[in-house]
């Protein structure tokens, strides 16, 4: 994992000391809350329904055991024993209060965390894939380049202040699990013909009122030009980029105004005035933080373990668990091990300060120290020796941590809706839990399959609905919680965005509705190795709509 | 004019208030003073403003409500979760107290 050097070390204790003195302003009344409000979204800190949230960034959803520690005790001792992951790889405290901000701000320093740029009309927080330094199908370690774009965003004097805020996520392999298509700009890290590393780049994705697939502005850039092509983007969309209207102000809106073709012209004109400037990356430079992702020390083992059989083969749990939930590593031996906070029946993201514990615990013990938070709101151990899957399953499993659903119709993206959310419409986690609750048996659920179902309560789509298999969007009727549904959305790499079904379902209605949509799928398909998505690929809208409106 | 109360949230802890009959920011909904015209909406804009001047409230606003027997009740799903916490926690805010 990356280290802070002293540069990142002195900028975020400054930033906590600015912090704290802003604070003691607004409180004194030197500052009014219109003059105090920039300053503290600056640092990640939100006035919800009930209380303010602070949102913690976790750089690219990387961490470490003392992290987790340190964000169990923060849960515990300044929110309520809680913490919440989110769909951008950073985790939100929903019960702060403003005086023990600036603390919470130290006591995040000390494990080298911060709340800067988590919100505001900025470079956020670089997503990017999860299985990231273990996935078998990677071709370079996205991070590194992750890392790269976190040390040039940070505080960059010219794109504080965008038009509205910004999104970039990287993917290194050929399976795009960080929904590189609906960011502002998308990187896929390829080899081209001549066997050369380099980044297809997309721009102009994105979710909210405007869904878009992003375009791919530039088929192959070399890496060393990374940040300048990255600047050159920024740059155009800062100066054309909308500032009339909120919400046409992000580039999506850009790129569909003005044409990918056109914009293109713009960038690359651009890119060639600045490519050989000093934001050209020293290969010696790339390497010295490509070390700090360096794998770890695998022990060389052979790919099949005769205690993990056994195991499999004596508990039905740890099979089920086995089966949903531990994907392929690249090391022989070990594998990745997803921890889903997607109980039945809870909210999901959400994880208690004890549990915490119990992931920083196994990650220390059993996966080098490296824990990984995921878009789709679970936490990862990337690498266990399969010799140790079961000790963790049972542990987990001790911990209400080893619900086996990954991928399934249970493990879904909810937003924190109208429950502590000041902008949301409708409630998303209840919705959530009652659809986990319908759908808990587990042969059912791995007879439906691969179904990835996404919830917000509200357009601004935290909760990703647009790219669900199935989405549901919370919308107000008259002081009325109604969902609307949308079918074959996708965040991977055949991003699409899901299209409306018909006319929206009452709060009393909505989960009904969902099992008519995945009973019409289980009629429909042409047996159990065509998914949802393929499936409703085949037939569109039409047998799904006559069901749900019959 | 529809019944109505003022609300925000208090500055140190961003709970949510409403403005009282006895003329301080207080917690519970029951309590809070209501207004059918012109005169009381602006005397609770007033007291709004006074208050966020004085580092009390944040993000005041009015909002309407019903009464009957059983007191003061919020129109929408929004303001009663406000009122009460979050309907997927009943540990958690006013409701919990």
């Amino acid at each position: 994992m990356y280290r802070y050097d002293e540069f990142d070390s002195d900028f975020v204790q400054q930033r906590v000391e600015q912090f704290r003195d802003q604070v003691e302003r607004r409180i004194a009344g030197d500052l009014t809350e219109d003059e105090f409000k920039p300053l503290r979204l600056m640092n990640g800190l939100y006035l919800q329904l009930h209380a303010y949230m602070l949102r913690v960034a976790i750089p690219y959803g990387t961490f470490n055991s003392a992290q987790m520690r340190k964000m169990a005790h923060i849960a515990r001792k300044y929110d309520k024993g809680y913490a919440h992951f989110t769909t951008r790889q950073n985790v939100q405290y929903n019960w702060p209060v403003l005086k023990d901000i600036p603390t919470i701000l130290e006591e995040l320093a000390d494990v080298e965390m911060h709340a800067i740029q988590t919100s505001g009309n900025c470079i956020r927080n670089t997503t990017s894939d999860q299985y990231a330094g273990a996935a078998a199908d990677e071709i370079e370690d996205p991070r590194v380049y992750c890392e790269i774009i976190r040390q040039w965003s940070s505080l960059h004097p010219e794109f504080t202040f965008l038009p509205r805020k910004f999104k970039v996520a990287v993917t290194g392999a050929t399976t795009d699990r960080a929904a590189i298509r609906v960011h502002d700009i998308g990187l896929a890290i390829k080899k081209n013909a001549e066997g050369k590393v380099g980044f297809e780049v997309h721009v102009g994705g994105g979710q909210g009122r405007t869904p878009m697939i992003a375009k791919a502005v530039r088929d192959f850039l070399p890496k060393e030009h990374l940040l300048s092509y990255l600047e050159a983007i920024l740059r155009v969309y800062n100066q054309l980029g909308r500032r009339d209207n909120k919400y046409k102000a992000r580039i999506k809106i850009l790129v569909h105004e003005t044409g990918i073709e056109e914009l293109r012209g713009l960038i690359e004109a651009e890119w060639e005035r600045i490519k050989d400037s000093a934001l050209k990356l020293p290969l010696e430079e790339v390497e010295r933080i490509n070390d700090y992702f360096a794998a770890p020390a695998w022990e060389k083992l052979d790919a099949t373990s005769r205690l993990f059989e056994v195991k499999r083969f004596e508990d039905r749990g740890f099979a089920n668990w086995v089966k949903a939930n531990v994907v392929a590593h690249r090391q022989a031996g070990y594998a990745i091990a997803n921890i889903s906070l997607k109980p039945e029946g809870e909210a999901p993201g959400d994880i208690t300060d004890s549990q915490m514990e119990v992931v920083a615990d196994l990650a220390e013990k059993y996966s080098f120290d490296e824990i990984r938070a995921t878009h789709e709101q679970n936490l990862v151990l990337p690498h266990v020796k399969l010799d140790d899957l079961f000790e963790v399953y049972s542990t987990l499993s001790a911990a209400g941590l080893a619900t086996a659903n990954l991928g399934l119709i249970s493990d879904m993206i909810a937003c924190p809706g109208l429950d502590y959310c000041a902008l949301a419409n409708a409630r998303s986690i209840p919705v959530a839990q009652a659809i986990s609750k319908r759908f808990s048996d587990i042969e059912r659920q791995f007879d439906i399959g691969e179904l990835k179902l996404k919830i917000s309560g509200c357009i601004n789509a935290c909760g990703h609905h647009h790219v669900g298999h199935i989405g549901i969007l919370g919308v107000d009727r008259k002081g009325e919680e109604y969902y609307q549904i949308t079918l074959g959305g996708n965040a991977n790499e055949n991003a699409a965005i899901g299209k409306i079904v018909g006319p929206s379902f009452s709060y009393d209605n909505i989960v009904d509705a969902v099992e008519t949509v995945v009973n019409t799928y289980l009629e429909i398909r042409n047996g159990k190795e065509e998914s949802f998505l393929d499936a409703y690929n085949r037939v569109g809208l039409a047998p799904f709509k006559e069901r749900l409106y019959a | 004019m529809a019944l109505q109360i003022i609300t925000a949230n208090r500055l140190l802890d961003g709970e949510v208030v409403y403005f009282g009959e006895n003329a301080e920011w207080i917690e519970n909904v029951s309590g809070a003073m209501t207004v059918e015209d012109a005169d009381g909406e602006a005397s609770l804009l007033a007291a709004a403003k006074t208050a966020e001047a004085s580092q009390k409230i944040v993000g005041a606003y009015l909002m309407k409500v019903k009464r009957d027997a059983s007191g003061i009740h919020t129109l929408s799903v929004k303001e009663e979760i406000r009122a009460k916490g979050p309907t997927v926690r009943y540990d958690l805010g006013k409701q919990a107290r």
